[in-house]
């Protein structure tokens, strides 16, 4: 029976020292792993890249390979990204996974759409499963540090707004001391909302929705006296309400919601690419250059128009696209005012005014990087 | 793995070691454990290493950082600048709440379900017998869902509340009931009490012993219950009762103070009781169904009534048979409480999961803390029914 023990503990005591020793060899092996990482990247990258940790970072190269873009969008957000009656996405989340389908790869539809809950949307992009997140996404400091992702720019200047039943005679936001908002949870509102009322020194009580029609129908049963929300949603979630002159939407902006589309940190090249090619279409307002005459404008003499459209200059190249990105972005999908009006704008149901997403030099502050 | 084969004697034939099979069952669990641990330790170092290079952040210390957002119910003191470590507990004592009152409603009655549907009355048992079989078969989700949409098209708003005397109000926003104010002296009406539990158990102890000696019985039911009303209430006199009541009151939009159930609380707490009463019904009369009727013939012919038979031969031999799948309605009641965040009651999932999650976005940490919760509150239950379970199990001599 002694000898059995002597066995067991022999064995049990040589794997864990061929564990043991695994593990120890391992260990000095990773710092000098990460340490060498640096050095030779800039002689990898030229070449083919199997390692696995880096084809994550090289989501340029994966999105020609697969020939589509996969784009994280809102469940159905109307003006921002929701299916039509023919069941084709749009909206202006939509639209900028269109652009950059359409700058990297020349066409617009080649985007594979993944509806995110507001919970989901963090993890699908880290997990790769997505390569470009644009899903009304507020660009806060947190999710910028801390979630392994960056954002590449803004597509629409939100803020956090509330909305109310007339029949309260609410007229502003500081006479909202103890009223019960309804808020859709897995937002930066209920952050913005607890802020507000703490520093007004006022009070309230929050019923938290899992999605955007519950919290609607949470306000229309009379649930709360408030819904509290981005303001461009109040205004699309006020056009579904049975009765939608019984609502109104309170003059106070509490917050700042830079909405923007976000790329995994790390991946500088597909930053760019995204960065860039929501800075063109911003540009192509301002040069008034459209979906209808950018042919025509091929042939302009403004030496920007000319940079922006690949007829000079090799603006393609050095994001590793082709000369006419700009172009086929701009034709394809419009530029921002065509994007804007058609999915929040005049041409919607929605009817949001430029506001802050005017152009900086209209009034607005909505502004891009030049091309050059 | 004891001394049962070969013992170790000088026997020249004795088998090499690796041709002995208990030593090579041992060898063959201690391999299987080693790469068990090795595998866990390999998926969690590699989650760590890639979180890490991607820039995810990682570690429990977001649980001391301010979480900045309001809860609708708690249970414990808290607002917006309290931690993340704070809005676990309250999401935590919200989820046992609706677990533990569910838990104790469903009991009740299912088994006031599962009795009547072996009711001789034709009427009652067809009623409940149809209550079985509808709400057992429409997705738990679904209930909730219309029993909150019921609550709220049913009931009026603040301004029309449905009034029970001065201080009771039932509108949209919940039920509002005055607040006791517990005031200095309050704690020898609560010390009465413990003592007058004290002492019924100790009645019935003694009751149960001179029985089982005399054969004499002993009003034990009416004794403990006038001990344990009777004897806080002369304390309660005796001090001066020191309670007082704070009504709520209607403000702009809605009450103020006093103590109210919010109607998330109420659809959820309904739902679920509906649901998991209908199949502890069914498994209330499998066990009685399972006692065979010559037990209950017997008690007759030695001339017991209808209740004793019930409570001294039927119902302790059927409780062998519903305890274990009693035990795993109680741990489906408590998960199902998680789909209390489709209608905005704050309990783990939905405060946790939810709000904190998508704040600091550590999904791992979270969703992992979560897990464990349901884990340990789920095994707790089980290790409490399992135990109950032995106590009344046959004692077979």
């Amino acid at each position: 029976m002694d000898s059995k023990l002597a066995i067991v503990l022999i064995i049990v005591a040589a794997i864990a020292g061929y564990f043991a020793g695994g593990m120890g060899s391992d260990k000095p092996a990773e710092p000098t792993a990460t340490a060498t990482t640096p050095a030779p990247k800039p002689q990898a990258d030229d070449k083919k890249i199997p390692d696995k940790a880096k084809e994550s970072s090289n989501t340029l190269a994966a999105v020609k390979n697969k020939g589509f873009l996969s784009c994280g969008v809102n469940t159905g957000l109307p003006g921002f990204s929701a299916p039509d009656s023919s069941n084709k996405w749009t909206g202006i989340d939509v639209d900028v996974c269109r652009a950059v389908a359409a700058a990297v790869l020349g066409d617009a539809t080649k985007v594979k759409y993944t509806p995110l809950t507001a919970k989901e949307r963090f993890t699908a992009l880290q997990s790769g499963e997505i390569d470009i997140l644009s899903r009304n996404t507020t660009w806060t400091h947190t999710r910028d540090t801390s979630l392994g992702l960056n954002f590449a720019g803004v597509n629409y200047y939100d803020g956090q707004g509330f909305m109310v039943k007339k029949a309260l005679g609410v007229k502003s936001a500081k006479e909202l001391d103890g009223a019960v908002m309804c808020i859709q949870a897995g937002t930066t509102t209920e952050l913005n909302l607890a802020d507000y009322f703490r520093y007004n020194n006022l009070k309230y009580k929050s019923v938290t929705f899992d999605t955007t029609d519950q919290t609607r129908e949470g306000f229309e049963a009379n649930r709360c006296d408030v819904l509290t929300s981005d303001q461009s949603q109040l205004y699309g979630l006020r056009t579904k309400l049975n009765d939608p002159d019984s609502a109104i939407v309170l003059p106070e902006v509490i917050s700042k919601e830079p909405l923007g589309p976000s790329v995994r940190q790390g991946d500088d090249a597909w930053f760019n690419v995204v960065r860039w090619t929501l800075s063109a279409v911003i540009n192509a307002e301002e040069l008034g250059v459209t979906s209808q005459n950018v042919d025509q404008m091929k042939s302009s003499n403004n030496p920007e128009i000319k940079r922006l459209l690949g007829v000079t200059g090799d603006m393609g190249a050095k994001l590793g696209l082709d000369g006419s990105w700009a172009l086929q972005a701009i034709k394809q999908v419009g530029n921002y005012s065509e994007i804007f009006e058609r999915n929040v704008g005049s041409g919607s149901p929605l009817k949001i005014s430029r506001g802050l997403n005017a152009l900086w030099n209209k009034g607005g502050i909505m502004f891009a990087p030049p091309i050059r | 793995m004891s001394d049962q084969p070969n013992t170790p004697t000088s026997n020249p034939s004795r088998p090499p070691p690796w041709n002995n099979p208990a030593v090579r069952s041992i060898v063959y669990q201690v391999i299987a454990v080693v790469l068990l641990g090795y595998f866990a330790w390999t998926i969690l170092n590699n989650t760590l290493d890639n979180m890490a290079r991607r820039g995810i952040r990682t570690g429990f210390s977001f649980l001391n950082n301010e979480s900045g957002f309001g809860i609708l119910l708690s249970l414990i003191e808290y607002d917006e600048s309290s931690t993340y470590g704070r809005t676990f507990l309250v999401g935590l004592l919200n989820t046992l709440l609706v677990s533990v009152l569910g838990i104790f409603f469903a009991t009740i009655f299912g088994f006031l379900l599962g009795i009547a549907r072996l009711s001789t009355n034709w009427l009652i048992a067809q009623l409940a017998s149809i209550y079985v079989e509808m709400i057992r078969n429409i997705p738990l989700l679904l209930q909730i869902f219309f029993w909150y949409t019921a609550v709220l098209q049913a009931l009026p708003g603040p301004r029309d509340s449905i009034q029970l005397g001065d201080s009771y109000f039932l509108n949209n926003r919940g039920f509002y009931f005055p607040k006791p104010i517990f005031e200095d002296g309050f704690g020898a009406v609560l010390f009465a009490l413990l003592a007058a539990i004290a002492a019924a158990i100790f009645i019935g102890r003694w009751a149960r012993r001179r029985q089982d000696r005399t054969g004499a019985r002993f009003p034990v039911f009416l004794t403990s219950l006038g001990l344990i009303v009777g004897l806080p209430l002369v304390v309660f006199l005796l001090v001066g009762a020191p309670l007082s009541f704070e009504t709520a009151v209607l403000e702009r939009f809605s009450f103020t103070g006093g103590s109210r159930v919010i109607p998330e609380l109420m659809a959820l707490l309904w739902a679920l009781t509906m649901y998991t009463a209908a199949f502890i019904a069914e498994i209330v009369r499998a066990g009685i169904e399972s006692v065979s009727h010559g037990q209950i013939e017997a008690a007759r012919s030695l001339g017991l009534r209808n209740g004793p038979t019930l409570r001294l031969i039927v119902i302790p031999q059927a409780l062998r048979v519903i305890i274990p799948p009693l035990t795993s309605q109680y741990l489906n009641l408590t998960k199902n409480s998680s789909l209390a965040t489709a209608i905005g009651y704050p309990d783990l999932v939905a405060v946790f999961m939810g709000t904190s999650l998508n704040q600091t976005g550590q999904a791992v940490e979270i969703v992992a803390m979560t897990m464990a919760v349901y884990l340990t509150i789920s095994l707790s239950i089980s290790f409490l029914m399992n135990w109950y379970n032995r106590k009344v199990a046959l004692v077979e001599r």
